[in-house]
C-alpha cells in the first residue's frame, strides 16, 4: 500500500528509534504534523521558537549520544534553527533537522515564508539535501541519521517540499544507505600507534589531551585506561570535560584560555603531547607559534581535517578515538608490564605538576556582603554530590562551572564551545531532562544568556521537565565587561544589563517555583530547597559583578604567561573607581 | 605554489555550489573551474586550479574528501599530467593586419573559426604558456574580446591517480 510522504516520515523515524522530536509546525509541514498528532511512538515537543528546538534537541544528543531531531516549517523556521546547526556543526553533535519547503512547482519564485534552506545551512551542516521526490524520501532519511551519527557526528538538514510529504509512494524503508563517497576511517593505522606507543613509553613530561571526540566515541573508559596504565597526566578541553574524572589523581582539569595554572604550565613544558579527539582551537592553544614548544605530537582524530589543520602533528593518527586508543593500550601493555617502573620514570613530572598547582591553584575571596559566582558552583558541586547533568550558557559562569564543577562522567556536561553560543544552555537542559526524566539537570546560566530563549521556560512547566536553573545573575554581560575591564579602559559599552526582569516573579508567571538569594548566607538554603523542589526550578542567585574570571590568557597570548588576578588598575577601580561609580550611579547592576 | 585539483564528483545539484563554498568560506581563490560529466554519467569532474602553500592545498584537499559526495580527489600537480585549455580569441584586423593575424594563428596550429570584415575569431587549444603566448603576439593587433574555459587536466599514464580517495595523504608523512 502507499502512504504519503508525510506517513513515510514518520515510519522513517520510527525505523530510527526516534523517541522524541523538536518542533514547532507552520504552512508547509502541516501534513507531516497532522500523522505526528494521530500516533503515540513519536511525542512532539511543542516549543515556543526554533532556537530552543534546535538547542533542546543538542541537549538530547549531547546527553544521550543518540541524534536529536527537530522539525521545524520553511522560511523564517528554518532560519530560526540557523544558529543550532551552526552549533552542533561547531561542537560535532549528531542532528537531524528536517525543514519544511515551499512545494516544489513553487521553489524559486519568491513564496510565501520560501527561503533557500539548502543553501542557508550548506556552510553550517554536514551534510543536506533536498528531497524533491517522494520516493527518494525514505533513503534519504536513512542517509541522514547515518551520516549525522558516524564518522565525526554533526547536523544534516533535510528540506522537504509540501506537495512532497502529500504525495505518495511505496514505502520500504531502507537496510543499508547508498554513499559511495562517504566512508569514514574508524581503526587506525596500526604501524603509527605502534610508533606513538613506543614514544609514550619513553616521554618523561607526556601530557594527555582531551577533547569532545572521547566523548562522542564513548571513550571514557579507554581515557582512563591510556592514563592509569601510563601514569600520564589528562587535560581537557571545554568540549571534553567528563571524559576522564574531573576528581581523579591525575586529573589537571580544563586547559586553555580559562584553565588552570599548573594545567597550561604541564602543556608548556611536556615533551610529548597525546591529543584524543581535539582540535588545537585557538582558546586552548593560545599564541601558537608559543604553543607546547619542546613536545611531540601524536594526534588521534577521526576526522582527518582536523589534523594539521593549526597546528604541527608529528605522529597523525586518523581513526576512531575508541577503536584507536583500545589498540594502543594493548600494545603499551604488552610493552611494559612494570607499572612500578613506570611511576618512578613519572613521578618527577607528576611532582613538578603538583608543585604548579600549590603555586597557583584556583582561589576566590568569599566575604559576607556579596557572592561569588565561584563560591555557588563549588556550593552546587557538593550538594548535588558531584552527580547531575550540567548544561551551561556562555560568559563568566559557564567558565566558572568549567573550573568548579569537576564532573566525572562523559555526557554529562552539555555546554556550547566552538560556536560559544548564548541561550543554549536551558534549552539544552530541558532536551536532557526530556531524555532522562529522572536525573538530576541543572543549568548554569546567568542573566545575559538566560534572557535569550526564557520563553521555554513554558515548555518545562508544561511536560513537567524538573530542570533546575541556577542563574548567576551579575547584571551584566561579565566576560564582556570583563575584557571592557582588561582591554578597553573600564568602558563599559553595552555590557550592563539595566533594567532587569524580576526573575522570580517570571517564574511565578510560569507556574515555576522561584527562588532569590541575596546575600552569601542564604546561598546554600536556597540551592537546597531549590534541588529538593520536585519541579523545574529558576534560583536567582545575585553575584558580584565585578568578579574577573582567572586565570586568563589574553586572547593571542602565549599559554604559560596568564593573568592570575585583576591588574592593580582594576583593583583600584574597583574600590570605588571610575567603573563602580559608574555602576552605583543609576546603570545599575543589582536589582534592588 | 598552484596547484590542478580533480575532484570526482556525484553528478547532483549543490554539489558544485558545497566544493565552491570549502574554498570561499577560507578565503581561498579559485584560479579557474571547469566541470563536466564524465563517462559515467552520474558523475562529474571538477578540475580546479589554485594557489596555496603545503598546509593551505593539504588542507583543502581533505576539506574536498570530507564532502559526502565527493567521490575522489587528486593533485595532479604531484603527478606527470597533461593540462590543456581553449581559448576564443576576437582580434580587430584592419586590412594591413589581416594576413598577420593569419600568420600568428597558423603558427600555433590555432584555428580562424569566424571571421568579419573588420575580426577575426581564433580557436585555440593547448596548454597554458601556448594560450598565453598567443595572446601576446596578438594583443598588438587589438584584443576585442577573449573567452577561456579554464583549464582541464589528466595524468598520464602509470601514475598513483587511482589510488583510492580514502586513504588520507597524510598517512604517508
Amino acid at each position: 500500500m502507499k502512504k504519503t510522504g508525510a506517513e513515510i516520515f514518520v515510519e522513517s523515524l520510527r525505523h530510527e528509534g526516534v523517541k522524541t522530536v523538536f518542533g514547532l509546525p507552520g504552512g508547509v509541514v502541516l501534513k507531516i504534523f497532522d500523522v505526528l498528532c494521530q500516533q503515540k511512538d513519536i511525542e512532539l515537543v511543542l516549543t515556543r521558537h526554533e532556537q530552543g528546538a534546535a538547542h533542546m534537541a543538542e541537549g538530547y544528543a549531547k546527553a544521550t549520544g543518540r541524534p536529536g531531531v527537530v522539525l521545524v516549517t520553511s522560511g523564517p523556521g528554518m532560519t530560526n534553527i540557523v544558529t543550532g546547526l551552526a552549533d552542533a556543526y561547531m561542537d560535532s553533535v549528531p542532528l537531524v533537522a528536517f525543514t519544511g519547503q515551499v512545494s516544489t512547482d513553487l521553489i524559486g519564485n519568491d513564496a510565501f515564508q520560501e527561503a533557500d534552506n539548502v543553501g542557508i545551512s550548506r556552510p553550517c551542516t554536514k551534510h543536506n539535501v533536498l528531497v524533491k521526490d517522494v520516493n527518494e524520501l525514505a533513503q534519504t532519511i536513512k542517509e541522514a541519521f547515518y551520516i549525522a551519527t558516524s564518522g565525526r557526528p554533526g547536523p544534516v538538514l533535510v528540506d522537504i517540499p509540501k506537495d512532497v510529504s502529500i504525495a505518495k509512494a511505496e514505502f520500504k524503508y531502507p537496510e543499508k544507505v547508498n554513499l559511495r563517497g562517504y566512508n569514514p576511517t574508524i581503526g587506525g593505522n596500526k604501524h603509527q600507534i605502534k610508533q606513538a606507543a613506543e614514544e609514550i613509553m619513553k616521554a618523561k613530561k607526556p601530557m594527555i589531551y582531551v577533547g569532545g571526540g572521547a566523548i562522542f566515541s564513548d571513550a571514557a573508559d579507554e581515557v582512563r585506561e591510556l592514563a592509569e596504565i601510563t601514569q600520564i597526566p589528562v587535560t581537557m578541553t571545554l568540549m571534553g570535560l567528563g571524559s576522564f574524572p574531573g576528581t581523579h589523581p591525575l586529573s589537571l582539569g580544563m586547559l586553555g584560555m580559562h584553565g588552570g595554572y599548573w594545567t597550561n604550565m604541564a602543556m608548556h613544558y611536556s615533551d610529548l603531547l597525546i591529543a584524543v579527539g581535539a582540535r588545537f582551537d585557538d582558546r586552548v592553544t593560545g599564541k601558537l607559534s608559543e604553543f607546547c614548544p619542546e613536545a611531540r605530537v601524536i594526534h588521534i582524530d577521526i576526522d582527518p581535517t582536523s589534523i594539521k589543520k593549526t597546528f604541527h602533528a608529528h605522529i597523525p593518527i586518523v581513526g576512531d578515538v575508541k577503536a584507536v586508543l583500545r589498540q594502543m593500550n594493548v600494545m603499551l601493555r604488552s610493552m611494559d608490564g612494570n607499572p612500578a617502573e613506570m611511576k618512578a620514570l613519572r613521578s618527577p613530572w607528576l611532582k613538578q605538576v603538583e608543585e604548579w598547582k600549590k603555586l597557583h591553584p584556583l582561589t576566590y575571596k568569599q566575604g559576607d556582603k556579596i557572592t561569588k559566582p565561584q563560591f555557588v558552583i563549588e556550593k552546587l558541586f557538593d550538594l548535588t554530590k558531584h552527580e547531575a547533568i550540567v548544561a551551561t550558557d556562555v560568559g563568566q559562569h559557564q567558565m566558572f562551572a568549567a573550573q568548579y564543577f569537576k564532573g566525572n562522567r562523559p555526557r554529562t556536561w552539555l555546554t556550547s564551545g566552538g560556536l560559544g553560543t548564548m541561550g543554549f544552555g536551558f534549552p539544552a537542559a530541558i532536551g536532557a531532562q526530556k531524555a532522562f526524566p529522572e536525573k538530576l539537570v541543572v543549568c548554569i546560566t546567568s542573566e545575559g544568556s538566560f534572557q535569550m530563549n526564557l520563553q521555554e521556560l513554558v515548555v518545562a512547566a508544561e511536560h513537567k521537565l524538573p530542570v533546575k536553573i541556577v542563574l548567576l545573575n551579575n547584571g551584566c554581560h561579565g566576560m564582556v565587561r570583563q575584557w571592557q575591564d582588561l582591554f578597553y579602559e573600564g568602558r563599559y559599552s553595552a555590557s550592563l544589563l539595566g533594567n532587569m526582569p524580576d526573575f522570580v516573579k517570571l517564574a511565578d508567571a510560569y507556574s515555576i517555583l522561584g527562588l532569590r538569594a541575596r546575600k552569601p548566607s542564604e546561598v546554600e538554603s536556597v540551592l537546597r530547597q531549590g534541588l529538593k523542589h520536585k519541579g523545574p526550578v529558576l534560583m536567582d542567585i545575585l553575584t558580584d559583578p565585578y568578579e574577573n574570571c582567572y586565570p586568563m590568557i589574553p586572547a593571542g597570548g602565549a599559554q604559560h604567561q596568564m593573568m592570575l588576578e585583576d591588574p592593580p588598575e582594576i583593583r583600584l577601580a574597583k574600590k570605588g573607581g571610575a567603573h563602580k561609580k559608574k555602576v552605583d550611579e543609576g546603570e545599575g547592576v543589582l536589582p534592588a | 605554489m598552484e596547484h590542478i585539483i580533480s575532484v570526482l564528483v556525484e553528478n547532483k545539484f549543490g554539489v558544485l555550489a558545497r566544493v565552491a563554498g570549502l574554498f570561499s568560506a577560507r578565503g581561498y581563490n579559485i584560479e579557474s573551474l571547469s566541470v563536466a560529466p564524465t563517462l559515467d554519467p552520474t558523475t562529474s569532474m571538477i578540475t580546479i586550479v589554485t594557489v596555496g602553500d603545503d598546509r593551505i592545498i593539504e588542507q583543502i584537499m581533505k576539506q574536498l574528501n570530507k564532502v559526502v559526495e565527493v567521490l575522489k580527489v587528486v593533485d595532479l600537480t604531484e603527478t606527470n599530467f597533461l593540462d590543456r585549455e581553449t581559448a576564443l580569441i576576437k582580434v580587430h584586423t584592419k586590412p594591413e593586419h589581416r594576413d598577420e593575424a593569419i600568420r600568428i594563428a597558423d603558427i600555433f596550429r590555432a584555428k580562424i573559426v569566424d571571421s568579419s570584415p573588420t575580426t577575426y575569431t581564433i580557436e585555440i587549444t593547448g596548454d597554458v604558456d601556448k594560450v598565453e603566448a598567443l595572446i601576446n603576439l596578438l594583443r598588438p593587433l587589438g584584443i576585442k574580446e577573449l573567452i577561456r574555459t579554464g583549464r582541464i587536466a589528466i595524468s598520464r599514464e602509470a601514475t598513483r591517480t587511482d589510488s583510492p580517495r580514502r586513504e588520507p595523504a597524510l598517512l604517508k608523512t
